[in-house]
């Protein structure tokens, strides 16, 4: 035959990868062409940075990467850095570009101690280089188990590295890793963490504080396919956040398996084509979806891994005019169906070959569908923290989320397992999309780095907590935000 | 992959002392019918077929696999669709090394393409296959008047430009009006619909049965949908996620107030009976089945859902009136239930496709009266009856659409399902069979069987 004549007809789908990339964002095109970025610069508008992501920067460590910090948590720190081949300095003076800061501040006992590291990093910022990552590293405050002047030094680190996050330019970004008293800084968790947060994989995570709570979790054979051999559940995975999670857990290593509702039939099973996956129509919210599930995954041999739930819809309207047929299904969807899902998986039990105690044992009729250390992820939102006009109903299912977190993450501590959220912000989605021009274009500047974020960003996230080395971080919930100038 | 492997396809189970194995279905996929000129207007029939050919691609993990056929058809069709399927299948991560076959029977399409594919696996020339079938009726081809095209080859074999002028000049502005195809039968010029009226009329099918039939259609296949029995069957296509015929709400009040559609003018029907509501609409979609040998799906860990036991097809003599259009299956069923030794009782579900209500009630009418069971079926009475609480407990055509040639690996999708649960709840082995009535006179009928063993 002469040539295709519809769009199906070409094999591969190696193109929709890429769908979302910078189509969205006119205004941040504009700036990125000379005569553009001549007038806005002039007229003093912002200047949205381009921000390199994994395909961009493939080395974990932006070279030369500077260790401040001179306590024994420090040199353990380079160690790990040394170890990924980086170009580890421990003084910044003989510079002429910086590519990465690591700040260890893991002895502070009094708030003067903090001086003389901020203003070793103060004299590096003007020659970070574009994309640079600054990571602080130190202890969190414990509500009262320390001194106060200890507390009080451990609580400035917040203030320094969430106002260096505003500062930094050029695509750099500044997050810390706070290791919980009796983590040594070479845990699987702040290994992880330092990584995930050095490398182009948190392009549009910027003014974090991720906790490593425990010593839990290890680190992969090989990095650049941390999830070999895990088997990844994904919720609300044909289109969106879902897909570019589903691809990034694939790319990863993992094998997937995608569940979305069967009106997104065959979105899903075209995803499911190009990424050798295993599709699930199901609706999460259907009575005994749970049940369902553990069946399916019984009768195709499949133990989880990693659980994540991404499903998640919005029936915005201000709460005066709100109705049971905009509010149930939110909840219902975005939460209630998970809590109901997670207790079906759990009470099904471990599978034979794992290693757990606690909730690891089988139910009577069948093997039990979780590995022996699972991981759930859940999809929260930056409306889930600092609420959203017209989104009450939207914003309480995902704060649920936010909460459900540490209760999940303590019940699965017996068998090992861990839960932790990922919140984004302002994603480049068609759901985004659609939200009228100009408030949509307020929303994508408003924060540190001045622009939406893509679905990848929030699917890199959701794989580092699923990875291996992420064992120590529980019930926590990481934005992924461009650190939006809302909520904490 | 099978790609790499060398030229012959390898074969399981083709023992030479015994040449016929049984074939079976594995599963099916289909996307949501729709309406013609509705949610898949402006798609083009092919990529309806690929859509359905994916989701089913991917529910059974056959990326990159060699299957021994793809066939497939369609009815409404364009001159350069004449490889539909293989041109489908080759828009599908399926081996490209998987041969493909175009049919064409009429609303019997999809079916015919079953029976094809099972045939070659039961006689041990392949050991996997993909029946499918598509239509759209948004993108039916429209062709040009007899006499432009013939004016248009003259011009092409013009030697000069005069003459190629003098060809030219022949036109005329009637030659130029488009020629959508035709929803009449060649023979008769009579619409299916016209032609169901006259056999209504003859079985005397009131309207208050056919849209009876109409209802519990609407409701079963809601009902099916709401159940969880469609989830893997059918996969949501451009924001379609249920068949856009399907009125779950429909009511007898509002069946009631439709106009009669076909046999309005007609000097032979006393009393119209047809209407929109219990006539199949045009529709869009496409659907697919797998198809294997017990070895076959073994090795992949599949199910067999329902074994394909036997086909039958008849033709009728509607031109001259002996016999009503759609009335084929009435005798191709006898023959098939005889040849197995069977009854309709012996039938566990039975599906009937729903052309239209009285197509349906036609049949069974004609099932069980003496007469036609002795003069046209030759038999000493009435050939049976048809437990209703067994006719298409799923729904069928008048509620789901009909897009022609993807109502077989609908019904035989669907059926296979439902047999296997029922075989697997009951312990008993499970019989079904699907008829379907097609344009020109014609039928097919096959037979199913589960005994709900892996």
């Amino acid at each position: 035959m002469s040539t295709p004549r519809s769009t199906s007809a070409a094999r591969g789908t190696a193109s929709r990868g890429g769908a979302s990339r910078g189509a969205a964002d006119p205004y941040g095109r504009l700036v990125r062409t000379a005569p553009g970025r001549a007038v806005t610069t002039r007229l003093g508008l912002p200047q949205p940075p381009r921000l390199p992501r994994r395909a961009d920067r493939e080395a974990p460590v932006l070279d030369p990467v500077v260790v401040l910090g001179a306590t024994a948590g420090a040199d353990q720190v380079a160690e790990t850095l040394l170890g990924w081949d980086a170009d580890v300095r421990r003084r910044a003076e003989d510079l002429d570009a910086i590519g990465s800061v690591v700040v260890v501040l893991d002895e502070l006992s009094a708030p003067g101690d903090l001086s003389e590291p901020s203003l070793a990093l103060a004299s590096t910022l003007r020659r970070l280089r574009p994309g640079g990552r600054i990571v602080t590293i130190s202890r969190p405050a414990t509500g009262g188990d320390q001194d106060g002047a200890t507390e009080a030094a451990r609580g400035a680190v917040e203030g320094l590295v969430r106002s260096l996050g505003h500062e930094v330019r050029r695509g750099a970004t500044a997050n810390g890793i706070l290791a919980a008293d009796g983590v040594p800084l070479d845990a699987p968790g702040v290994v992880g963490a330092l990584r995930f947060l050095l490398s182009a994989r948190s392009a549009f995570i910027d003014g974090q504080l991720l906790t490593v709570a425990s010593v839990d979790g290890a680190l992969p054979e090989d990095w650049e396919r941390p999830l070999a051999d895990r088997t990844a559940l994904v919720t609300g995975a044909a289109r969106g956040i879902g897909a570019a999670i589903a691809r990034t857990l694939a790319a990863d290593g993992a094998r997937v398996v995608l569940l979305d509702v069967p009106a997104a039939g065959t979105d899903l099973a075209r995803l499911a084509n190009e990424l050798r996956a295993v599709p699930l129509q199901l609706d999460v919210t259907a009575p005994d979806a749970g049940e369902r599930l553990v069946a399916f995954c019984r009768e195709q041999g499949l133990v989880l891994d990693i659980v994540v739930h991404n499903a998640g819809i919005t029936r915005d309207k201000l709460l005066a005019n709100m109705t049971g047929d905009r509010w149930d299904p939110v909840m219902a969807v975005n939460l209630s169906s998970q809590i109901a899902i997670d207790d079906a998986l759990l009470a099904a039990g471990q599978d034979v070959g794992g290693d757990g105690g606690g909730d690891g044992g089988a139910d009577s009729d069948g093997g039990g569908v979780l590995g022996s250390a699972p991981r759930f992820v859940s999809l929260a939102s930056t409306s889930g923290i600092a609420g959203n006009r017209g989104q009450t109903n939207y914003a309480a299912s995902k704060a649920g989320v936010i909460t459900f977190m540490p209760a999940l993450a303590r019940r699965l501590e017996g068998v090992g397992g861990t839960a932790n959220a990922v919140a984004p912000g302002f994603i480049e989605t068609e759901m985004t999309a659609r939200i009228p021009a100009l408030r949509r274009e307020v929303a994508r500047r408003v924060n540190s780095l001045q622009q939406g974020g893509r679905p990848e960003d929030v699917a890199e996230a959701v794989a580092f907590l699923a990875s291996p080395p992420a064992g120590g971080v529980r019930g926590e919930t990481l934005r992924v935000c461009g650190q939006n100038l809302v909520g904490r | 992959m099978t790609d790499t492997a060398p030229a012959a396809p390898h074969r399981d189970g083709a023992a030479s002392d015994s040449p016929v194995r049984d074939a079976f279905v594995l599963g099916g996929n289909r996307i949501p019918f729709a309406r013609s000129g509705g949610a898949y207007a402006g798609v083009s029939a092919q990529d309806l077929l690929t859509a359905a050919l994916d989701g089913l691609v991917a529910r059974f993990g056959l990326q990159d696999e060699r299957l021994g056929v793809v066939a497939g058809g369609a009815v409404l069709k364009r001159a350069a669709d004449l490889n539909l399927t293989r041109e489908s299948a080759l828009g599908t991560p399926l081996s490209p090394r998987t041969p493909a076959i175009d049919l064409s029977k009429a609303c019997a399409t999809g079916l015919e393409t079953v029976v094809h594919a099972s045939n070659a696996i039961r006689l041990g020339q392949i050991d996997s296959a993909i029946a499918c079938g598509v239509d759209s009726a948004s993108d039916a081809p429209i062709e040009v008047s007899d006499r432009l095209r013939r004016i248009l080859h003259r011009v092409s074999a013009a030697k000069t430009p005069a003459q190629r002028l003098r060809a030219l000049a022949a036109i005329r502005p009637a030659d130029l009006a488009p020629q959508p195809p035709r929803n009449a039968e060649a023979r008769t010029g009579l619409s299916m619909g016209e032609h169901q009226a006259l056999t209504a009329a003859r079985w005397g099918i009131t309207r208050q049965a056919q849209e009876e039939l109409a209802l519990a259609s609407h409701r079963s296949l809601a009902a099916a949908y709401d159940s969880g029995l469609l989830d893997d069957l059918v996969s949501g296509y451009r924001g379609l996620a249920r068949d856009e015929n399907l009125r779950p709400d429909s009511t007898p009040e509002k069946l009631a107030s439709l106009k009669p559609v076909f046999g309005v003018r007609s000097p032979e029907v006393a009393e119209p009976t047809m209407t929109a509501a219990t006539s199949t609409p045009l529709s869009d979609g496409a659907s697919a089945v797998l198809l294997g040998s017990r070895e076959w799906a073994q090795e992949r860990g599949l199910a067999p859902l329902a074994r394909l036991v036997d086909a039958r097809s008849a033709a009728v003599d509607f031109v001259h009136g002996e016999e009503g259009l759609l009335m084929a299956p009435a005798y191709a069923v006898p023959e098939l239930l005889d040849a197995n030794g069977l009854t309709l009782a012996d039938l566990d579900l039975v599906e009937i496709h729903e052309a239209f209500a009285a197509t349906v009630l036609a049949t069974l009418a004609a099932w069980e009266s003496e007469e036609f069971g002795r003069e046209r079926l030759g038999r000493d009475g009435a050939f049976g009856t048809v437990d209703r609480s067994r006719l298409n407990i799923a729904g069928s055509s008048l509620a789901a659409g009909h897009p022609f040639a993807a109502t077989g690996g609908r019904i035989v999708a669907t059926l296979a399902k439902l047999l296997h649960a029922r075989a697997v709840e009951t312990g008993r082995t499970q019989r079904g069979l699907v008829s379907i009535c097609a344009a020109g006179g014609q039928g097919t009928v096959a037979l199913l069987e589960s005994d709900g063993k892996a």
